[in-house]
């Protein structure tokens, strides 16, 4: 019978799941996996552009700070402004992530909270004063919101809805209010012209030093809820054990409506931010899908608020620098994603390795009986 | 034929992160003869068939096909040896007819042809003696059928050496005898066939040798015909160790609980508690005695709040104020604010009385983590607990700080057990408390439920082994179907007296 069977080789390496790993053994795969995607950036850009491989990373650097060495510093605070607003977004949704409900509409939660400050500064601007209004148009942003994040937990809650396609087509349902909105008050000109009445106030030097220092608030306070909060250990059990949960007596849909509501708030304040701390205006794109790159913060940042502050750096340094490479050789704007998509993909793939170690295929031993 | 190696392992290792699932097992089986491979819950019988097949590959060690060595990576190589194998949850596609799910997957040279396919398996049926019509479509077969299915897929792909997962776990007794049968003829005609049950007079009804596994590792295999039952229980649970567990007389039993006519029905919509009656009494552990899935894990559920009952009553007599509260139909938070001190060993002990990722500390919290009115975790005090329970219940572990998935099984339950003691219980309920750990924790937890009992606490212990509740319980529940099928004096009855009423599943309660 053997004569017919077909004879297989054991395969070059296998596979085999590893004990855990030592945090800083870990973070160090990591840490090359990023270092192994810049150097990629470097390499495809090198070959598509021409430059040498050194001064990519100097056009990056160039592109991301500016003259920042002669003292100028305009770019570094929008660099910061940018890390934030991605940042906030990303501690919005984290809570939402860890107790594992797949809230995929930061976008439109922010874009409503956004809606909420702009409604407030247009309408009440010049007939409230301004002590009274910006506090109005903050309250007003954090409430729609978490309101705009409650719906989907309600449906959640209820009917065990599918929370991600909820959540994500909540998007598309803000993107089109926010477009019928600005055609009613910009009057057909898809623009609405700044509105400086309940604005943020400017502190320092740059109008950016205030969101900074709100969402570097947020960071330290989103951090002491999840770790040591009742609110934030109730997140970590659901997420981990529904049944756990219920046997200790947790209410598990008080809890996924709560956390949502806290979620869909803190999108509102980055959508406040936007509107009433830089732009004094709205349209459709002022969120401009960093709401689904905060889903990424949140997970390469596994949940902790401080790798987070990094993971936003390290992909807006990434995205802002690429696009000046792409910017300076005439390549296509995608060029950018292309970029912060390697880093990502490496930043993934070595998951694998933390959890996986691969074999190579044993030397042949002795059989014995 | 007979006699010839079929299939060798030799040496075979397989760990799952630091679970030895299976350790060093060296197996034979021959041409024409049927193996049956015995083992308890988690010994490692299909992890070890799944190398077989190419599910899993082995971590170490070698496995023979004809005397020769193979190299077996996927199912697709094991189709090449010649192996086939049935699993215990069936692999069909549902809206597809039973012709069409046979030749899923199969490059013929003919191309795709349907009608000489269900001429093939028309022989093939007739052969072995099957009764299966290849039009007939998955969705509409009993589970029986589906099963032929699944066989006559391996015997169509021309398998000479057949794995069956627990096949008779799904089958009632008339088709069970129809399937061995059939394994009969498929022997008769040279095949090697392979079983894996741990249903005793299965094995000595059908195989030629039996092959026994204990906590992943080979044990040894035995003629049949050699045997008998209680050798192979020997074998299979290790030597029957004398329990002698101190067994003091109850100390002023006064009624802690009691459950009046709870029926109670599962989200699948069958009944699975009907008209449960019965009391505990403070100072005694009552022994719950059953097979698995009678209704034991409701029955506790309904208790601590878990699960809705349909009717019925479950009463606590409060030991501190005298009133008597009704605790059906309350959440288990609102039981815990009525003052009742229950405390609950889940079966699952990862699953719902322990966060697996959590480290010792966030585990013992769970249960206090609501007290005071700070927004904020206070965590001096479990950690305390944490520290106080490693040392007093000695649990092994790398540290404080680690997450309890990470401990052996024996070392989880202490971790959980030690937790729910700490809550100074006026009633403990446990459900297979012991399932799964080494002599050594098993004692230590009879002797946790022991000094549980001996405080006056009202203590309900589930339990799979009837030499324990024997020896350990002050009475005995069995319970047969959701039914309540006799409750014995545990110092007075015999195992064959509460093996009985376990199978018994008409009648009423008796007291």
């Amino acid at each position: 019978m053997s004569q017919n069977t077909k004879k297989h080789h054991e395969p070059l390496i296998h596979i085999v799941k590893r004990d855990d790993m030592v945090w800083w053994q870990a973070w160090g795969i990591r840490l090359a996996a990023i270092v192994l995607g810049v150097l990629l950036i470097g390499i495809v850009s090198a070959v598509l552009t021409g430059e040498s491989f050194f001064e990519v990373y100097g056009i990056m650097f160039r592109g991301v700070f500016g003259r920042i060495f002669e003292g100028k510093t305009s770019m570094l605070w929008k660099f910061g402004q940018d890390t934030v607003i991605l940042l906030c977004l990303g501690l919005a949704v984290a809570p939402a992530f860890k107790m594992k409900f797949w809230n995929c509409g930061a976008e439109g939660q922010a874009l409503i909270g956004g809606l909420a400050a702009m409604f407030c500064m247009i309408q009440f601007g010049g007939k409230l004063p301004e002590w009274m209004l910006v506090p109005l148009v903050i309250v007003s942003s954090i409430i729609a919101g978490a309101i705009w994040g409650l719906i989907p937990a309600i449906f959640k809650a209820r009917w065990n809805t599918n929370e991600t396609l909820f959540t994500l087509m909540m998007n598309y349902v803000a993107t089109q209010i926010i477009a019928y909105y600005v055609y009613i008050v910009g009057g057909g000109s898809n623009v609405i012209n700044p509105v400086e009445t309940g604005a943020l106030p400017v502190i320092g030097k740059s109008q950016y030093l205030l969101n900074i220092l709100i969402v570097a608030a947020l960071t330290v306070a989103m951090h002491v809820y999840l770790k040591y909060s009742k609110q934030g250990y109730e997140i970590t059990v659901v997420g981990e054990s529904q049944n756990t949960a219920r046997y200790i007596g947790i209410n598990v849909k008080k809890v996924v409506l709560r956390t949502m509501m806290l979620s869909g708030a803190v999108c509102g304040i980055a959508g406040m931010l936007l509107v009433a701390g830089t732009d004094h205006s709205i349209n459709k794109d002022t969120v401009g899908g960093q709401g689904f790159t905060a889903i990424m913060v949140a997970w390469l940042g596994q949940f902790n608020p401080f790798v987070m502050v990094l993971m936003s750096a390290l992909i807006i340094f990434l995205r802002t620098g690429a696009a000046k490479v792409a910017d300076s050789n005439m390549l296509n704007s995608s060029f950018a994603d292309i970029s912060v998509g390697l880093v990502i993909l490496m930043l993934v793939g070595c998951e694998f390795f933390i959890q996986y170690s691969v074999r190579l295929r044993r030397a042949k031993k002795g059989v014995e009986a | 034929m007979a006699n010839q190696a079929a299939i060798e392992l030799k040496n075979i290792t397989k760990t799952f992160g630091s679970v030895v699932a299976n350790k060093n097992v060296n197996l034979t089986a021959n041409r024409g003869e049927i193996l049956s491979i015995l083992g308890e819950n988690g010994s490692g019988k299909t992890t070890l068939m799944n190398m077989i097949s190419g599910i899993y590959f082995p971590d170490e060690g070698e496995i023979f096909i004809d005397g020769q060595p193979a190299v077996i990576a996927s199912p697709k190589d094991a189709f090449d040896y010649k192996i086939g194998m049935i699993h215990q949850h069936f692999k069909l596609v549902d809206v597809f007819s039973a012709a069409e799910n046979i030749i899923l997957g199969l490059k013929e040279k003919e191309g795709y042809n349907l009608k000489a396919a269900e001429a093939r398996i028309s022989a093939i049926c007739e052969q072995y003696g099957f009764e299966l019509d290849p039009k007939k479509k998955i969705y509409t077969m009993a589970v029986s059928e589906k099963q032929t299915v699944e066989i006559i897929k391996v015997l169509y792909r021309g398998a000479d050496i057949l794995i069956l997962d627990e096949p008779t776990a799904v089958l009632t007794p008339q088709e069970t005898q129809k399937l061995f049968a059939v394994l009969r003829k498929m022997r008769d005609d040279g095949k090697s066939i392979i079983i894996i049950t741990h249903k005793l007079h299965e094995v000595l009804s059908l195989s030629d040798r039996v092959a026994v596994l204990r906590k992943g590792e080979y044990v040894g295999t035995v003629e049949t015909a050699k045997t008998n039952e209680s050798e192979l229980t020997e074998m299979m649970v290790g030597k029957k160790i004398s329990l002698n567990i101190e067994r003091s007389e109850p100390k002023d039993p006064q009624v802690r609980l009691e459950v009046h006519h709870v029926d109670c029905t599962n989200r699948e919509g069958s009944l699975v508690l009907d008209d449960v009656s019965f009391h505990v009494n403070a100072g005694e552990i009552l022994g719950v005695a059953g097979i698995a899935g009678s209704g034991q894990r409701e029955l506790l559920e309904v208790i601590a709040g878990l699960q809705k009952t349909d009717s019925g009553a479950v009463l606590y007599h409060n030991p501190k104020t005298g009133n008597v509260d009704l605790l059906q139909g309350k959440t288990p938070l609102q039981i815990r604010e009525l003052g009742v001190r229950l405390s609950f060993v889940p079966e699952d002990r990862l699953g719902m009385g322990l966060v697996g990722n959590m480290d010792i500390t966030d585990n013992m919290m769970l249960r206090s983590y609501r007290k005071g009115h700070s927004a904020f975790l206070e965590r001096r005090a479990p950690k305390d607990l944490a520290e106080h329970i490693i040392d007093e219940l000695e649990v092994v572990t790398p540290g404080i700080t680690t997450p309890v998935r990470r401990l052996s099984g024996g070392n989880v339950q202490k971790v959980l057990v030690g937790r729910e003691i700490a809550a100074a219980p006026t009633v403990l309920m446990a459900a297979y408390p012991v399932r799964g750990l080494d002599i050594n924790s098993s004692y230590t937890i009879y002797n946790l439920l022991n000094q549980q009992k001996e405080k006056g606490v009202a203590v309900i212990f589930v339990g799979e082994d009837l030499d324990v509740l024997l020896e350990l319980c002050d009475r005995i529940l069995v319970i047969g179907g959701g039914k309540v099928t006799g409750i014995v004096d545990g110092r007075t009855a015999t195992k064959e007296q509460v093996g009985l009423l376990m199978t018994k599943t008409e009648g009423g309660a008796e007291q």
